[in-house]
C-alpha cells in the first residue's frame, strides 16, 4: 500500500463525520450502561476478550505475592502463631457462652413464634485487585458465576459489612464497596435501634449518615449495624463507627460521618453471602400510593 | 526553525502487526492491578496518540474508540467513558499530526500533554455527571508522566523502522 499513489479519492467519510458517529456511539453505551442496564451482554463479551489479559498482568502480582509469602521468616511466623493461639484462647471462651446464648436464643424465639433466622451459606473469596476506575470504589474477587455468585449478594470480612456483589462474571465478580457513591446500606444505631441508611462517600473512604433529623439521637461513637429491612443484608453485621456529628441550625439534617468498621481497604479475603430468603413483594395500593413523585427522590438502591 | 538543524531519518514502512501489538501491551499495562498509586500514566492514550501522529492513515477514530471499549470492560468503568475520551484524543492527534512531527521530542511532549489532559477532563467530566465521586487533583498526574515518557516512547516504537545505520558501498542512499 506504502508504494502505490494515495486514494484520493476513497478516504471514507470526513474525519469530524467519523468523531461525531464514534462520539454518538459512546454515549449511547454510556447512557444504556448507566441508566438502563441493557449493555451488559456487550460488557460480557469484551470482559471475556479482556480476560486473558487480566490474567496475564495478575500473574507477575501473583507471583510477587506467592514469592514474598515464601520468604516469610521463621520469626515472623512464630509470633503470629503465638498471637494466634492466644487470640483463640479469648476466643473459645466466648464462643462457649455464644453457644449457650444462641440456643437460649433459639429456644426464646421459638416461643415468640419468631422466624428464625437463616443461616446463610457463604463462599470465601480472595481480593484479586481494585479497579482502576478512579470515580468508583470496587474490587475484583476471584470467585464468579461458576462458583454460585450472583448479583445481589452481600460481602463481609470478619468485622463488618465490605460491600455488594454488583456485576458477575465466569470466574470473577466485581463487588462494590459500602464507600462508594453510589451504594447505600440500611442500618440502625445499636444504642437506641433508631433506623437510617448511610450512604458512600466517595474517595475520601467514609460513609455519610444523611437526612438525619438535626436533634436525632446520634452520638459520637455509635457502631452502626446493618437492620436487615432490605432483606439483602443479615441483620446485626457491623457497618460503620460515627466519627463526626454536625448540628448546624441553618440545615434541616444534621451531617454525620461515619468511619466504616470492616477492613473495606485492607482486606486480601473476603466472605460473599448467599442472599437471604426473598421478601414479599410490597402490597400493590401501598406502591401506587407511594406514588411517582417519590420515586424520583428515592435512594437508588442496587438490588 | 531551518530544516537542516536535525538531520531527519528516512524510516522504513510501518509493521502493521507491531502497532497491534504495541496497543495489546499498553493495555496490558494499564490492566495491572494499581488503584492506589497516583500518577500511573495512561500508556494505551499515549500509545494511540503517538500513532494518530505517526501513522494517521493506519489509525484513526474507529480504532480509538475500540481501544476504549477494551479498557472500560477490563476495568469495569462506565462502558462507552474511555472510548469517547478516547475518539477526542484520537481525532485531536490526528488534526496535530502535520505540525507535531516539525519538532523535537521534548517539543512535542509539550504538544501532547494538553492532549492528554484534555482526553482525562473529558472522562472526569463523563462521570461526574454520571455520579461518580470526584478522585483528586492528583489524578491529573498521570498526564504529566504520560507527557514525560513521550520520547521514550518515540525511540521504542520507531526502533523496528529505522534503517540499518551500516553503510551500503554499492547503493549509497
Amino acid at each position: 500500500m506504502d508504494y502505490q499513489p494515495p486514494p484520493f479519492f476513497s478516504r471514507g467519510p470526513a474525519p469530524l463525520i467519523r468523531l461525531a458517529f464514534f462520539v454518538l456511539l459512546a454515549f449511547l453505551l454510556m447512557v444504556l450502561d448507566a441508566r438502563f442496564r441493557y449493555a451488559e451482554s456487550i460488557r460480557q463479551g469484551a470482559a471475556l476478550l479482556a480476560y486473558p489479559l487480566q490474567w496475564i498482568a495478575l500473574a507477575p502480582v501473583e507471583l510477587i505475592s506467592s514469592s514474598s509469602d515464601f520468604f516469610t521468616t521463621q520469626v515472623a511466623l512464630k509470633r503470629e502463631n503465638d498471637a494466634l493461639k492466644s487470640k483463640q484462647l479469648q476466643a473459645a471462651n466466648g464462643l462457649l457462652m455464644v453457644e449457650a446464648l444462641r440456643a437460649e436464643n433459639a429456644q426464646l424465639r421459638r416461643l415468640l413464634e419468631a422466624r428464625e433466622r437463616l443461616a446463610r451459606r457463604s463462599t470465601l473469596a480472595e481480593i484479586l485487585y481494585t479497579g482502576r476506575d478512579p470515580f468508583s470504589r470496587k474490587i475484583i474477587v476471584d470467585k464468579g458465576s461458576q462458583q454460585g455468585i450472583e448479583e445481589g449478594q452481600p460481602v463481609i470480612d470478619d468485622i463488618g459489612v465490605v460491600g455488594q456483589v454488583t456485576r458477575v462474571y465466569p470466574m470473577l465478580a466485581e463487588v462494590t464497596l459500602i464507600t462508594d457513591k453510589e451504594q447505600r446500606v440500611p442500618v440502625e444505631v445499636v444504642r437506641n435501634g433508631l433506623r437510617a441508611i448511610v450512604y458512600g462517600g466517595g474517595a475520601a473512604g467514609t460513609l455519610d449518615l444523611s437526612y438525619m433529623a438535626a436533634n436525632a439521637d446520634v452520638q459520637a461513637d455509635d457502631l452502626l449495624v446493618t437492620s436487615g429491612i432490605d432483606g439483602t443484608y443479615p441483620a446485626g453485621l457491623p457497618v460503620a463507627k460515627v466519627s463526626r456529628i454536625e448540628r448546624d441550625a441553618a440545615y434541616a439534617f444534621a451531617k454525620i460521618t461515619c468511619i466504616p468498621t470492616s477492613g473495606v481497604e485492607q482486606n486480601r479475603q473476603v466472605l460473599v453471602l448467599s442472599r437471604g430468603a426473598l421478601l414479599p413483594p410490597p402490597p400493590a395500593e401501598a406502591e401506587s400510593i407511594a406514588g411517582k413523585a417519590a420515586k424520583q427522590k428515592r435512594p437508588r438502591k442496587r438490588e | 526553525m531551518r530544516l537542516d538543524d536535525r538531520p531527519q531519518r528516512i524510516l522504513l514502512p510501518v509493521n502493521v502487526g507491531f502497532m497491534a501489538l504495541s496497543f495489546v501491551l499498553a493495555l496490558l499495562f494499564n490492566l495491572l492491578p494499581w488503584r492506589n498509586i497516583a500518577g500511573v500514566p495512561d500508556l494505551a492514550a499515549l500509545v494511540l496518540t503517538f500513532w494518530c501522529v505517526h501513522q494517521p492513515r493506519r489509525i484513526g477514530v474507529g480504532a480509538a474508540w475500540v481501544l476504549g471499549l477494551a479498557m472500560d470492560a477490563g476495568n469495569g468503568a462506565l462502558l462507552g467513558q474511555h472510548a469517547f475520551a478516547y475518539s477526542i484524543l484520537a481525532f485531536a492527534a490526528l488534526g496535530l499530526h502535520r505540525r507535531i512531527l516539525w519538532f523535537s521530542p521534548w517539543q512535542q511532549a509539550a504538544h501532547v500533554l494538553p492532549l492528554l489532559l484534555a482526553c482525562q477532563v473529558l472522562a472526569l467530566g463523563v462521570r461526574m455527571i454520571a455520579g461518580g465521586a470526584f478522585p483528586g487533583y492528583a489524578y491529573f498526574a498521570g498526564s504529566f508522566v504520560a507527557a514525560a515518557l513521550w520520547p521514550a516512547a518515540t525511540f521504542v516504537l520507531l526502533l523496528p523502522q529505522r534503517r540499518p545505520e551500516s553503510v551500503d558501498e554499492n547503493r549509497p542512499i
